[in-house]
This record gives C-alpha cells, structure tokens and sequence, in this order.
C-alpha cells in the first residue's frame, strides 16, 4: 500500500494541480475558456426572487370541451347523424343519438384514423374517450389527451412568461418547465419581484367589442365591469378584433389631452376588420376588454382605416408601460398563479456569504488544530491533505459551474469536519498494529489494507443519503446534496492518493526510528 | 479499557423512555412546521429605526387581517422574522404590508427576504420529504443487510430509528421549526450515525472471526474500546466544524446545525449503546459470522 511509481506520483501532482487551479478561476481572472470558470452563486446567496408558477388549465379545458360540442355536432351533421341534448358537466360531453346510430357513432370515435377524434400510436391512446352509458354517451379527455393538453399550453405559456421576463430586462434569467403544468422562474439580482410579479398574474387578453344594448345580440352579451370597479356595461359578445391581431403597442404621452394612452398597430387582417368595424359602427360605444374588463369605451367618431390607433384609460406612465409590454408580449393561454415565491435581498446573501465564509474558516482552522494536536506530523500530513481536498472540492464545483447554496457551504464544513475520519480511521489501525509488529513499513502497509471496508462503508452510508437529498431536495437543500456527495468522492481521492504518498515518503524516509504514531 | 457493556441495560432503558416520550412528544404536542410545510408567508425584516421593535411591529401586522401573526427577533436587535399563514392565498400581500409599514414607519425598514409558499407546494413538500427520510432509512437497511448478517442491520437500523426519532422529539419539546433545511439535517444523521454504527460493526465482525472463546457481551465492549478513539476524534472534529456553522454561520443555518449537532451526539451514543445491544440480545456469535460466509460460498 505503501509503494507509489514515479507515474502515479505525476499523476496524483498533476491532477491536483489542475482542480486547484480550476477553483483559483474564482479569485483570477484567466484568458482561458477552459480555466475561465465559476461556481454560480444560488439565489439564496447572489440574492434574487424564485417564482413557481402554476397553469390552470381549467379554462382551456372548458374552451375546448365547447369548441368540441360544435365539432361533433357539425362533424355528425354531415353525416346526416343528429346528435341531441349536447351539454358539457363537469368536463365531460354528454348527447343522444337514436338507437340505429349508436354504432356508427362508437366507430368514429374509436377508429384509429378518425380525424374527429385523433390517436396517438405511441401511447396507444386516443384523445378522447367515449362511454355508452346506456343512457347517453359521455365523451371525456383520456390520460393522454389531457397531458398532451397541457403540455401545450405549457408550450405556450413559458414561450409567453420568457417574452415579458425579458421585456423587463433582468439580468440572466431562469425559465425551465417543471411538471406538466408549471413553470419555474430564477430572477437573480431582482429584490423587488412586485412588477414582474404582476405583469405574470395578467393573462392580457384584449379584445375590442361594441357596447350594446340589443338583447336579441346574434354572439349574445355580457355585463362586464369597468376596470375602476364601479360602472358597468352590456357588451356583445363579438370580438372585432383581439390582442393576437396587434403588431406593435407602444406607450405615449397624448399632448393634446395631457394623458399617457398606449398606441398600437394592428396587423393586416386586423387593421381591415377595425376599419370596417370602425365605419359601420360610428356613433356606437367601443370596449376595450382587458381580461373581463373594460379599461375604456370611447365613441367611434371616424372611420380608422390606417390600422392604428390608441388606447385610453387614465394611465399612469407606470401602467400605459405594463399595458403595452402585456399587449407586446401576447396573451396567456391561461392564467398562472404564483405558489412559491422566494425572494432574497443581495445584502442578506452577501451577509449569508460572509457568515458561511467565516464559518467555514473558523471551522477549517478549529479542525486543522485539533489533528495537529492529536497526530503531529501525521496530523500536518491530514492537514495539507485537507486544504488540498478543499481546494479539489472547490475546482470540481467550478468545472460544472455548479450552483453553491448556504447549505452548500454547510456541507462543505460538514466535509471538512467528516474528511478527517478516513486518516483517523487509518493512523487509529496503524497505532494497532504497531503493538506487535516493529517493522513500521509493514505496520503502516496493513492498518492501510484493514481500515479499507470500515472506510469504504462508511463513505458509501453518507453518499446515499446525499444522493436520495439530490433528488428529492429543492433549491438551497440540493446545494448541500452536491457539496456532501462531491466532497465524499474528493475526500476518498485526497486520503488514497495525497495523504498517502506524504505518508509513504516520510515513512519510508524514518522507517528506522521506532514508533511513528 | 472501559466497561461500557456494563451499562447496556441501563442505557437500553433510557434510550426506551427517550423515544416513548418523543413519540409521545411527536403524537400529542406535534412538530412545529414552518412555512415550507404548512404553507404561509414569512419576511425577514430589518429596521433602521428603534421605534420598529417586536411589539410596534406585531401592533400593525395585527391590524392587517392576516390571520395568525408571529412576530420574533432574528439574530440581533435590528432584524424581525414575521410569520403567518395568508389563509387566502391573497396575491399583492407583500405590496399590501408594505403600504401599511409605510404608513407608521416611513422608509426606515428594509425587507431582506420574502418567502411565499402555497398550500399545494407545502403539502407536496412535505410528502416528498417523509419520502425521502423513508427512502434513506430503506436503502441504508438494504445496503447494510448486504455487507452484514441480518442482526446486524437490525441493530443498525434500530440506532437510525432511535437517533431520528429522538432528534425529531427535541425538536418538538421545544417547538423549534421544521423546515427544509432540517430534512437535510436528518437525512445527513442519517448518514453520519450508520457511518459510526459501520464503523463498530466492522470491528465486531472482525473480532467474531478472531476469538472463538469470547462471548459477544465481552467482544461488543473490546471492538467498541478499540475503535473508541476513531469515534471521538471523528465526532469532535465533525462537532467542531457544526459548532462553527452554529455560532458563526448566521441565523439560516441555526436550526439545521443544531439538529445536526444533536444527530452527531446521538449518532455516537447510539452506535456504542442502542446498535451493539441488539448483537447482544440477539446472541450473535462466531457462527453466526462463519455460517453466513459458508452459505455465500
């Protein structure tokens, strides 16, 4: 155990080398692209806001189940099937068919190449399911279709979120799926997460419909409330246009009325139904509806037809701003709701790091004393091997610009402290076997060989905890999960490898004078 | 040498009345969640402003509608943790207190972290982490009825459930927080107390081969003298670095240092007094180790 070939000793230098010059990129700056890495602060320590949020997608299940009522309906109709008393309760379709169509109708749905109905080979599965049951039929989303509904209005939504994130202008952040129906948002730097908090709770789904007062509406009507709370208006259910026709929005100072209003630009299709729209109805109220509101309704007075126009509604700069970007950045397919927010000021991390760091050094230095103390020359052997250890720690870190947490830097003291144990379990063996035995190589060789499994076993017990932590830990608590586990492989190279070849050199350099340890 | 064996029963029946009475503890006084399992808002306040102390602040929380309010110093004079539970889920919350703080105290106080968690995220926390302490407990049973014989990972196993449990019961005498970070903290005693117990075994196994005449009350108590000097310097070394994260390593980490603290000392204690009685109790003896070797041949 003792013998190391000029190879290995090259080997063990160079390596060595390598990581503690990987982990120096933290403090130098090197031209390198290779050395020229950090380790990425997490939120808790860099400061910033983490934001889960989640989709409902009850809405867009009810939109498509309505939508499907009128698919069927008209798909059957061709078919010169009638289907009767079609109604929608709690997610299911529900509708009759007289007796002799009741096949037709089951083949249909369950026919592999049906459009009305489409299948997924992969999965084996339909998007719809349909039950006889007996009474009626029930048509309902199966697994699948109810997954793939999701994930693509999760599509949607992060392709969404991303959009105004970036229109804020924060720096670097984060936005990855998680689940099939949430979304994580990272905003390092950000203390304040109000604004951006608040553009993500809009859905920002615009639409221009006529106020009106005739009942008999063919689109049907609505009562919806003013934006302020207090007025309200009956308002046809037809769109005229709606935010997904806007090109451009913009917020202006409006000098003649002194007010701020938001302009915008409508694409082609848009532009010649609002200038229609806008010709037909002069003299006629038009609401501007804002997710189930109205923000304004002005009179149509003339004709628009350049594809143009503006928005007014007693905005702030603040909110004219908000509304514009909103309008920018495209409407939601559905709303989100905010169930996690973790929001940490940069003094508070920047305190979180000098605590860790001052912990950290005081617990290094309270360890090194201690097996200076206990073992002398073996106890200064562990000691170089530690900040050696620390600094390979630190380098491998670095070359995956892993994410280092406070409980990161706690596990990396907890390293510290549990680090020693492989070379105490070692010189312990050693002690033991040099009561009988006088030939120290051979005493150092065997306390080597016998304390393995206890030092193998060991280290195994604390890496599955560490990894069960990786996997089921969150945020800050994953940090410490990769500190641990990284520091146990670390731990293992810089006992095997560094303290013993200090070891065996000053082994065999006093293998004559007695007792060693 | 030091007689350890002669205070196994006493120590068996200590360790008996301290997990009856955490369980008791965990059953009718319960663990103190805080917001990551049980859902609610937290913000750690820090004022400029002697007018801004514990009882101004809680005055203008209480106030505000927001259900149960705590109210508590965080560390020294001038910082504030302010917990309730946001019943409604209310989304401007924090804008709402804000206003409200504005009103009595002006610019002088500065929030330095706000956490917002909602029922859903809570419940499903919690559940992955008593999945994830079960699923340690598991794997460490597994791994350790492969190294070993079966009365071996008992004995183990009973140290990990007596130093969990134990852990967990201190901290519901005296209602100190659970929170992620403390899942951490367990999940790594874990770890830490099976290290130890391996530790032991290791050296019980060897002896067992070794001495045919010596009975396994009188070889627990040798193995545990010769690998007492390993268990103390690790556990003071590994004390060490966790009382420099305790006292220095700011008010997040208190809690999860403590349990660990707490963990290494039990962890030690149980690997000596709990995982080696049961070897005891089970009359384990040099066949044991013998027959099994022959049954892996």
């Amino acid at each position: 155990m003792l013998y190391f070939s000029k190879l290995r000793i090259l080997f063990i230098t160079l390596f060595s080398v390598l990581f503690i010059l990987i982990a120096s990129s933290n403090l130098f700056k090197f031209d390198d692209n290779f050395f020229d890495k950090k380790i990425n602060l997490g939120l808790d320590l860099q400061g910033g806001s983490y934001l889960l949020l989640e989709i409902d997608n009850e809405p867009v299940i009810e939109q498509k189940l309505q939508n499907l009522t009128t698919t069927i309906r008209n798909y059957f109709k061709e078919k010169n099937i009638k289907i009767n008393n079609i109604k929608i309760e709690n997610q299911n379709i529900f509708f009759n068919v007289i007796e002799n169509d009741k096949q037709i109708i089951l083949d249909v749905f369950q026919d592999e190449n049906s459009d009305l109905n489409p299948y997924y080979p992969r999965f084996k599965s339909h998007q719809l399911e349909i039950e006889d049951t007996g009474f009626n039929f029930k048509v309902n989303f199966s697994r699948q279709g109810l997954i793939k509904l999701k994930t693509s209005s999760q599509d949607q939504a992060i392709e969404i979120v991303r959009r105004r994130v970036d229109e804020v202008g924060t720096n670097e952040p984060n936005i990855l799926k998680r689940g099939n129906n949430r979304i994580l948002v990272e905003l390092p730097g950000l203390d304040d997460p109000m604004r951006i908090k608040s553009l993500l709770g809009k859905t920002a789904n615009l639409t221009f419909r006529f106020v009106t007062n005739d009942e008999n509406d063919r689109f049907g009507v609505e009562k919806l409330k003013f934006e302020n709370g207090l007025e309200e208006a009956t308002v046809s259910k037809r769109i005229i246009i709606s935010g997904e026709n806007l090109l451009d929005a913009q917020p202006k100072m409006d000098t003649q009325a002194n007010q701020t209003i938001v302009s915008f630009t409508l694409d082609r299709v848009g532009a010649k139904r609002f200038g229609k729209a806008t010709s037909t109805g002069i003299g006629k109220q038009l609401a501007i509806v804002l997710d189930g509101k109205i923000i304004s309704a002005p009179v149509v007075r003339d004709t628009i037809a350049s594809g143009s126009g503006q928005i007014s509604g007693g905005f702030t700069f603040q909110t004219a701003t908000d509304l514009a970007l909103l309008l920018r950045s495209g409407a939601l397919p559905a709303p989100l709701e905010i169930i996690e927010e973790r929001t940490v000021g940069p003094d508070l991390g920047q305190d979180s790091i000098n605590a860790g760091m001052f912990a950290l050094a005081i617990g290094f230095m309270l360890v090194i004393i201690f097996m200076f103390v206990k073992y002398k020359i073996f106890g200064l052997i562990t000691n170089v091997t530690l900040i050696v250890n620390l600094f390979i720690l630190l380098g491998v870190l670095t070359l995956f610009e892993a994410t280092l947490t406070l409980p990161g830097i706690a596990g990396i003291i907890l390293t510290v402290g549990m680090a020693v144990d492989a070379n105490v379990l070692i010189f312990e063996r050693i002690k033991e076997e040099l009561k009988d035995e006088t030939n120290n190589i051979l005493a150092f060789d065997s306390g080597y060989t016998k304390s393995r499994t206890a030092i193998l076993d060991a280290n195994i017990t604390t890496l599955l905890a560490a990894i069960i932590l990786f996997f089921m830990g969150s945020g800050p608590v994953k940090g410490f999960a990769v500190t641990l586990g990284v520091g146990i492989f670390t731990t293992l190279f810089s006992v095997y490898f560094i303290a013993r070849l200090f070891t065996s050199i000053y082994v065999s350099r006093n293998k004559d004078k007695g007792k060693l340890i | 040498m030091i007689a350890f064996n002669k205070y196994y029963n006493h120590f068996n029946l200590l360790s008996s009345v301290l997990i009856v009475v955490s369980l008791l503890l965990l059953i009718f006084k319960g663990l103190n969640f805080g917001i990551d399992f049980k859902g609610g808002t937290l913000i750690e306040l820090r004022a400029s402003d002697s007018k801004i102390n514990v009882s101004s602040l809680r005055d203008r929380f209480n106030q505000m509608d927001l259900g149960d309010v705590s109210v508590k110093k965080f560390g020294n004079d001038t910082d504030f943790l302010v917990k309730f539970e946001n019943k409604d889920n209310k989304k401007n919350i924090i804008e709402e207190i804000k206003v409200n703080l504005d009103k009595s105290f002006g610019n002088n106080y500065d929030f330095r972290r706000v956490e917002n968690v909602g029922p859903k995220v809570s419940a499903e926390l919690l559940k992955s982490g008593v999945i994830a302490i079960s699923l340690s407990l598991a794997l460490m049973l597994i791994y350790i009825w492969i190294r070993f014989e079966w009365q071996f990972s008992l004995g183990a196993i009973l140290a990990l459930f007596h130093d969990v449990i134990v852990t967990l019961g201190v901290f519901s005498l005296f209602s100190l927080e659970i929170n992620l970070s403390i899942i951490a903290a367990v999940l790594t005693i874990v770890g830490y107390s099976m290290n130890d117990t391996v530790v032991i075994f290791d050296r019980v196994r060897e002896n067992l081969r070794k001495y045919s005449d010596i009975k396994i009350f009188e070889l627990t108590n040798i193995s545990i003298n010769e690998t007492l000097s390993r268990t103390i310097i690790t556990s003071a070394t590994t004390l060490l670095a966790l009382l420099a994260i305790y006292f220095f390593g700011g008010e997040i980490l208190k809690g999860f240092s403590l349990a660990m603290i707490l963990g290494v000392v039990f962890g030690t204690y149980s690997s000596i007094y709990i995982a080696n009685t049961v070897l005891v109790r089970l009359r384990v003896s040099q066949k044991t180790v013998l027959r099994d070797e022959e049954d892996k041949k």
